[in-house]
């Protein structure tokens, strides 16, 4: 009887694929020589070197955190390259002049950067190993006067900003991860929103990690300034290798006076073959600060990587802020999450909302793991979680953190959470109605997910939900 | 020949066995009733129609439509025109009854090579549906019998049935827990979905349903296997007689004196 719920979670990986190209890439190893090296290679200017300085000699005296719910044999953070990009022969002057392989590279992946086939209504940054290799729409934006860009070209172009800005949420002593990511970050992508100007098209960047054994260590700045309104997606891809990799990002988000910032994620790192070999480490930092009246919200999909360990939280600093986190995390065969979310309530009248869907297959292994705090001041704070788990098979599993604390007595905080199981009821109920098994299974979990979808922007909606039902396909036969 | 022929039907459900040798020809055009006491084995005999894969079939042969139906998958069954109307309709939490229904429509018309229909064509058949059923078009938006009341559920059974058009409809105890109001509209439903190139088995414990839902053919069904089969007036003689007349052997006495 149960055997019919075993195997609908193994359609190959699609993008596991590897481009060749001519990379310049630093040897292994980390040490102040290697910061510095990075630093060079990008002409960055003296207080950005100082700044990855103090990161790495901080770094050198933390330890990598234990406590998430997931387990992995230790990281040699020497054998890791922490700089990789593809050779270019002069500088670009447009986005047509990239090289053709990349420009393929991004084709195959559905992300067509050529001017005339860009998707429309939307501006893309790609991101390759550890370099931005271009970004579309540049012109368009900036009539708006909004900047989209590398964060490296960033840093040479508006230093001024990004000193102002850049660990500001994530300070580089923030933890292991993030004082890493600081010390050798390469690129990432920078977006600045003057005031009161609604972006009107959305932004993305899209992040693939193609050569071996190298971290990849990208770091975004989104800054809203007041009244300014901004929708921002970024999607994940990276071959398939037996050994695991090290992803280490941090992203920003800085929402100034009534200002709203979208930030979505589609995450489909490789996650490693059905028996665990390989696979990304995703560690990753998002933050984001609410001022007065401002609004920032997550959404993410995290369907890849062999470990998450993320939590995309929100400051809400000023009065009548609001935070939301809506997230779908699946895991299958081997794979393990421990994600959730913060939201720290310090301004009057805050609001907060958290929705979280996990759903475990195979014997992969999902925790939640979330923080609503309200710190006295915030009189009025409000708070609302819901926390669903969903298992397919009887091999995974399914957990749940949350911690909450209070320290203002006009606070109202609800946590709901709930637990179901893929029923073989409900399959053989849509089979009978002429549907196969991965279909219902698709059916089944993206109604269970509806509360995310539906945040997404409409195409990358359709993205994440094809997504699932992929990753789900074989988890039941 | 006839749409479904069941020879010496054997099933179990893990060690037990429920169906000891069950033997029913079914034509099309015909309306059938299997009347039973509880555990008789009516549902298992509904459960193993559709290809539940928590029934296992262990002896005896099922022809259907000239195809070897223990042969086929279950949505296989369903696209070839098997409906099972669920005595528990099961509840799809976030799936709206519309995309749902849509979907089912569209696999059961791409296996016989027709084209699928968009959602603006699908509203069109589902107003005509709908009315036939007297349910109130914001049923499409709610999710899958979540939350849905016990009628609301069965009547949501005769909209799928009425929407896929099944040649062989099996209806699984579906007058279980309806008040008389809701078993009209069913039985109404049944009634105006009858063609004579379609068949429906009723399966049902009491003979209420069947003064609104008039069988050609009523089948006694104790202890997995048909004991008795009979026209209409059979269905009236078990509701004045009881079960125990054909179960206990007291047939012939029963008509002797």
């Amino acid at each position: 009887m149960s055997s019919s719920i075993e195997s609908l979670i193994s359609r190959e990986y699609q993008h596991g694929f590897v481009t060749e190209i001519e990379a310049d890439t630093l040897p292994p190893g980390l040490s102040e020589e290697i910061v510095r090296a990075i630093s060079g290679k990008k002409n960055e200017p003296p207080f950005m070197l100082e700044w990855r300085l103090k990161a790495y000699r901080r770094w050198l005296s933390m330890k990598e955190p234990h406590w998430p719910n997931v387990t992995y044999g230790p990281i040699d953070y020497q054998a890791v390259s922490y700089y990789s990009a593809p050779k270019t022969k002069k500088p670009l002057g447009s986005i047509d002049e990239v090289d053709p392989e990349l420009l393929a590279t991004y084709a195959k992946l559905g992300i067509p950067l050529n001017e005339q086939k860009m998707l429309a209504g939307v501006a893309v940054d790609a991101i390759f190993d550890s370099v931005s290799v271009g970004t579309t729409m540049r012109e368009e934006l900036s009539k708006h006067g909004i900047i989209f860009c590398s964060l490296g070209e960033a840093i040479r172009e508006y230093p001024a900003l990004v000193e102002k800005y850049l660990g500001s949420v994530v300070p580089y002593s923030d933890n292991f991860f993030a004082a890493l990511n600081s010390a050798v970050f390469s690129d990432g992508s920078f977006v600045y929103v003057p005031k009161g100007v609604r972006c009107p098209i959305e932004l993305s960047t899209y992040f693939r990690i193609n050569s071996a054994d190298t971290g990849q260590f990208e770091r975004t700045l989104i800054i809203a300034d007041e009244g300014a309104y901004v929708s921002y997606l970024e999607g994940c891809t990276a071959p398939k290798r037996s050994t695991n990799q090290l992803h280490a990002a941090v992203v920003e988000l800085v929402a100034l006076k009534g200002a709203t910032v979208k930030y979505s994620t589609v995450q489909n790192w490789y996650a490693g073959d059905k028996e665990g070999r390989g696979g990304i480490y995703n560690f990753v930092t998002k933050r984001g600060k609410a001022a007065e009246n401002a609004k920032i919200s997550w959404t993410q999909v995290e369907t890849g990587s062999a470990i998450t360990w993320k939590y995309p939280s929100v400051i809400l600093l000023g009065d009548n802020s609001v935070g939301e986190f809506y997230s779908v995390a699946v895991v299958n065969n081997h794979q393990q999450a421990d994600t959730g979310t913060k939201m720290i309530h310090i301004g009057r009248n805050t609001k907060s909302t958290i929705v979280s869907k996990g759903i475990s297959a195979g014997q992969g292994n999902n925790s939640y793991r979330g923080r609503v705090q309200v710190l006295p001041k915030a009189t009025g704070a409000r708070n609302y979680t819901q926390c669903d788990s969903m298992l397919v098979g009887n091999r995974c599993g399914a957990h749940t953190f949350p911690y909450i604390e209070v320290g203002n007595n006009s606070a109202i905080v609800e946590h709901e959470a709930s637990t179901s199981k893929i029923g073989e009821d409900q399959i053989f109920y849509l089979k009978q109605r002429g549907l196969s098994a991965e279909q219902a299974v698709s059916m089944i979990v993206s109604g269970f997910c509806k509360e995310v979808f539906k945040e997404l922007p409409m195409e990358f909606a359709l993205e994440a939900q094809a997504l699932l039902g992929i990753t789900l396909e074989g988890s039941v036969g | 020949m006839p749409l479904l022929e069941i020879n010496g039907l054997r099933a179990n459900v893990g060690d037990k066995e429920i169906l000891k040798g069950l033997d029913l020809a079914v034509g099309a055009g015909e309306i059938h009733a299997v009347m039973g006491p509880n555990g008789s084995g009516k549902s298992t005999l509904a459960q193993v129609l559709a290809g539940n894969p928590a029934y296992e079939v262990t002896g005896g042969t099922v022809t259907y439509d000239g195809r070897d139906l223990l042969e086929m998958q279950p949505e296989e069954r369903a696209q070839q025109g098997i409906f099972l109307a669920f005595q528990y309709p099961v509840e799809i939490p976030g799936v709206s009854n519309a995309y749902f229904l849509r979907a089912a429509y569209n696999e059961i018309r791409k296996a016989h090579g027709e084209d699928e229909v968009d959602p603006l064509e699908f509203a069109d058949i589902m107003d005509e549906k709908l009315a036939l059923v007297d349910m109130d078009p914001s049923m499409l938006n709610r999710s899958v019998n979540t939350g849905f009341s016990g009628g609301e559920k069965k009547r949501n059974e005769i909209l799928q049935m009425a929407v896929l058009q099944p040649k062989l409809g099996i209806l699984d105890e579906t007058d279980s827990g309806l008040d008389i109001d809701a078993l009209r509209i069913v039985a109404d439903g049944v009634n105006t979905l009858k063609r004579p190139d379609n068949a429906t088995i009723v399966v049902t414990h009491y003979q209420r349903l069947l003064n609104y839902i008039v069988p050609d053919f009523v089948h006694v069904l104790a202890n997995g296997r048909i004991l008795k089969s009979g026209g209409k007036d059979l269905a009236l003689e078990l509701e004045e007689k009881g079960y125990d007349w054909v179960t206990s052997g007291h047939v012939s006495m029963g008509a002797g004196a």
